[in-house]
């Protein structure tokens, strides 16, 4: 039997960045999403945005070199790149609200079966914080959740229904774990790619929703 | 008479902020781009049951002094001193690093109305633009809907948010003349350039206060209007209540340099 494997955070940012197409608007939240940036696809030209009010920046910098009024939403300093430019809040969340976005990356609790998504308070803690995740959720016109398929205790974060509080209703478009990429559709969750040495049937087993799947379903492509 | 908003003293720059007053304060989560001053100017007065309007609610100075900012003091100054009485607020708490504020809402110390940013920020635009509310998406399925009202507009459901009006606002900038003019450095607008305005009285605090005209019109990002007064922060940052680095902070510190993100 092939041997399994599960994506690490590397991984899964690689292939996250696999959805950028060229010219692409995206933000990208705190976690695994921000490490896409490392992987954007040969010959594409991807501009990033920060809530924090700035478009088109460049590289983060080593913690203590940068620049501290220049930094991305997780509180790292950038780097100044040509075509880069700021903007307050109001601005900001008008780009993100407004549908400007092409895409938004962000990390995820749970993702129903409709695409809701919780990510914002893990119900035991009582106290959460929302911050922009509502918004940009709602406002990019694709909304990529990258996180672990199952709880650390083993426990499905593809559910039926979430059981975590709400960040946004029916609003992701795509889903990447640790072992599937999976599509969600109006027909529901679709298995577009597994993790190499997984097949879909043991997937299926992590998750709680029945998977439609595509009949293309292949091994995550990480090159 | 020539118009001159530049006020000599932080002291005398919060003044007349009242105990119970609503304050709007800029910034976003990181320090760099808030109005420490005016913050430790307020704490200072013993200002008392104030409703703030913020991003956040403050991590703490020690965590930003062991990333080497030279202004270290947060919203946290207002935290710790019991200046706050209800925190309007999209980020108050982190997933990382249980601040001050995080204590005293779960002590039952402080109330708490958190808001999407966005609409945070959408709320303050409406009572600086005079608007009487704003639909917006997001929120609807969700807690933030309850108890308002939820429209269908075009076929997509929006729920109604009220402007936040504030007594007083304080912001960080970066220059600033006599008139009120204000610009800010890259990713330091955030909500400073959102709340300039949006209260009945708004307090720059700047790096540099410049000529009349320096500015030029093009370069404005906040026109003299919306800003009352102007107060120049000194060169050199003196801790008020300076002692060792908290235990938390250096751990949260650690963190951060593997995670190498807040």
């Amino acid at each position: 039997m092939e041997e399994k494997f599960k994506l690490d955070r590397e991984t899964m940012a690689l292939r996250v960045a696999k959805e950028f197409q060229d010219g692409n608007y995206v933000n990208l939240g705190i976690g695994i999403p921000v490490l896409a940036a490392n992987y954007i696809p040969a010959g594409r030209e991807v501009i990033f945005q920060s809530e924090n009010g700035v478009l088109g920046f460049g590289e983060i910098t080593n913690v203590g070199e940068g620049d501290q009024d220049l930094q991305n939403a997780g509180g790292q300093t950038v780097r100044v790149q040509p075509g880069m430019s700021c903007f307050d809040h109001a601005e900001s969340f008008t780009m993100i609200r407004g549908g400007h976005l092409d895409i938004s990356v962000m990390g995820g609790f749970q993702v129903s079966e409709k695409g809701d998504l919780a990510n914002y308070m893990v119900p035991e803690r009582k106290i959460g914080t929302i911050g922009g995740a509502m918004d940009l959720a709602v406002g990019a016109k694709k909304l990529i959740v990258v996180m672990n398929h199952v709880t650390k205790d083993g426990k499905p974060r593809v559910v039926k229904q979430c059981t975590y509080p709400i960040t946004a209703i029916e609003s992701v478009s795509l889903l990447v774990t640790d072992i599937a990429v999976i599509e969600v559709t109006d027909k529901g969750l679709v298995l577009k790619e597994v993790a190499p040495g997984w097949t879909p049937e043991e997937v299926q087993k992590l998750t709680e929703p029945t998977l439609i799947v595509d009949p293309g379903c292949h091994d995550i492509e990480l090159m | 008479m020539p118009v001159n908003k530049i006020v000599s003293s932080f002291d005398k720059a919060v003044a007349d902020i009242p105990d119970g007053a609503t304050v709007m304060i800029g910034g976003f989560g990181t320090v760099s781009s808030t109005p420490t001053m005016l913050l430790e100017a307020l704490a200072r007065k013993g200002v008392k049951n104030l409703t703030t309007v913020s991003n956040s609610c403050g991590f703490g100075k020690d965590v930003w002094k062991l990333l080497g900012y030279k202004f270290p003091e947060d919203i946290d100054v207002l935290v710790r001193n019991n200046c706050i009485k209800k925190a309007i607020a999209s980020a108050p708490v982190s997933a990382v690093y249980q601040n001050n504020f995080e204590k005293k809402l779960r002590a039952g110390e402080v109330e708490l109305e958190m808001v999407p940013q966005g609409t945070l920020a959408e709320r303050i635009r409406a009572a600086k633009a005079g608007l009487g509310g704003i639909y917006t998406p997001v929120g609807v399925g969700t807690v933030v809907e309850t108890g308002k009202e939820v429209k269908t507009i075009d076929g997509r459901k929006y729920v109604l948010e009220l402007p936040i009006k504030a007594d007083f606002a304080v912001i960080k900038a970066h220059k600033g003349d006599r008139w009120g003019n204000l610009t800010y450095r890259y990713t330091s607008r955030t909500f400073n350039g959102t709340m300039a305005g949006a209260a009945k009285v708004t307090i720059a605090e700047v790096d540099e206060i410049v000529e009349l005209g320096e500015l030029k019109p093009d370069e404005i990002h906040t026109p003299g209007i919306y800003v009352d007064r102007v107060v120049k922060r000194p060169a050199e940052y003196v801790e008020a209540d300076g002692g060792e680095i908290s235990k938390e902070a250096q751990e949260s510190h650690d963190r951060f340099m593997e995670r190498k993100s807040a």
